[in-house]
């Protein structure tokens, strides 16, 4: 009742004796170009495409304290301090700098991870429990690792003439080695005269 | 003896699957792409373990090249009403502080294409100029000048102009910049009392062997910050 009625016998209008039958064309199409602009869309998109989203590194700094007291205040055996020089060069020293500046040492950023990682062995080794460890417990679900290294700190001196990729990969070295006590000032100084009078002997870089 | 005869076969292949094929690729591809919206100047970031997603809504962006010019730009949530009422807070807040002295034309200048890199010396006819020779006009902000860092009083701005929001505050540097313009960059967080930011990075593996390996491996959550 309700269909349509195609069909060219029966309703509809009759065909006459001088009307031709309209030719049966194959409803095949040529996908040819079809596929050929496909492809040129799909070379188009995979060129513009920026498929690695960018990440985000978190970075926090230290208030200024006006008061000395409030400064926090580092455990001489367990500090190492990374300077960054031009041309990627990285000078460190363990404790603190001898006056004569006998240890202070020159390396690069291959390098560098294995003295990281060496002294943080060395200050988790030397790790006595102690009251106030409890309190680093508690702000990481009761990890008792993490109080091992709490004396551990490094911190991280650029100089003028290093670059921010050179602070970005040090601050990175952090992550890649969890060292969780970590700083970055300004070099004193002292230490840039020594990183100056060291670039003077390493052939490598141009004055 | 019978000779065998091979049967003609015709050459007409149904292309319909590849077809399919090729548009399902070609959706994926439209879908998954993101057009980089056009940037005043080139800037490579360096690599990082870090995993943490880029969140550029609501974030101000502080842009290093490798010369040293740095550049402030603001982004809103969503380009509507709202939002430019936010960028035109900044501006408007700028242009008191400093006395700029700004027309209402050039502030919608400012909302329409928000990246800022001069200093305020020169902000009128940056922002009088035309978008093509603004951008060619981009010298930046002063930031390593300890006195007089311009950048700070652009944070302080945003940062009024977002008050209650949530702001992120991201730090993006070319390789080559060097450190006294990153240094003068944290410098003018600092004095708005701003410590925590995030550094804009390509994302890369952690190196096998180091304790972030391992933590990563063993599925710890571990992350150092």
């Amino acid at each position: 009742m309700s269909d349509i009625d195609v069909s060219s016998e029966g309703g509809g209008h009759k065909q006459g004796r001088g009307v031709k039958k309209a030719k049966k064309l194959s409803t095949r199409v040529d996908m040819t170009p079809m596929v050929d602009l496909g492809f040129l869309l799909i070379t188009f998109f995979i060129f513009t495409a920026t498929l690695s989203t960018p990440t985000t590194m978190g970075l926090i700094m230290p208030k200024d304290e006006k008061d000395p007291k409030d400064l926090t205040e580092i455990k001489q055996s367990g500090a190492l301090t990374i300077m960054l020089g031009k041309e990627n060069q990285v000078y460190y020293y363990l404790g603190e700098l001898k006056t004569d500046g006998s240890n202070f040492l020159s390396t690069n950023f291959k390098d560098i991870r294995k003295i990281i990682q060496d002294k943080k062995k060395e200050v988790i080794s030397r790790h006595v429990h102690d009251p106030g460890c409890e309190k680093i417990w508690a702000k990481n679900d009761g990890d008792k690792k993490s109080c091992e290294d709490k004396d551990f700190v490094v911190v991280i001196k650029p100089n003028d003439e290093a670059s921010y990729k050179n602070s970005v990969d040090m601050l990175d070295e952090m992550s890649i080695n969890e060292v969780d006590r970590f700083a970055m000032v300004d070099i004193t100084p002292d230490e840039n005269l020594l990183v100056k009078a060291t670039e003077k002997t390493n052939p490598n870089i141009k004055q | 003896m019978p000779s065998v005869k091979i049967p003609k076969k015709s050459t007409w292949t149904d292309m319909t699957p590849f077809v399919d094929v090729a548009f399902l690729i070609l959706s994926f591809f439209i879908m998954a792409t993101k057009f980089k919206p056009p940037q005043p100047v080139e800037i490579s970031t360096p690599k990082s373990v870090a995993s943490d997603k880029l969140k550029e809504q609501d974030a101000i962006m502080i842009e290093m090249d490798k010369t040293g010019r740095v550049f402030f730009t603001a982004n809103t949530q969503k380009i509507n009403e709202e939002s430019n009422g936010i960028k035109m807070t900044i501006i408007k807040n700028v242009n008191t502080v400093r006395n700029l002295g700004l027309s209402q034309t050039e502030m919608n200048n400012f909302v329409k294409n928000t990246t800022i890199g001069v200093p305020f010396s020169k902000m009128k006819s940056f922002l009088a100029a035309e978008d093509a020779v603004r951008i060619k006009a981009f010298e930046g902000i002063p930031v390593t000048d300890s006195a007089n860092n311009e950048l700070q009083i652009w944070i302080a701005a945003a940062q009024s102009a977002f008050a209650g929001g949530k702001l992120n505050y991201l730090i993006k540097g070319d390789n080559d910049a060097k450190y006294p313009s990153f240094k003068g960059v944290i410098e003018a967080f600092r004095r708005n009392d701003i410590f925590k930011y995030q550094l804009v990075t390509d994302p890369e593996g952690a190196p096998v062997g180091t304790d972030l390996y391992e933590t990563r491996q063993s599925g710890g959550k571990k992350t150092s910050n």
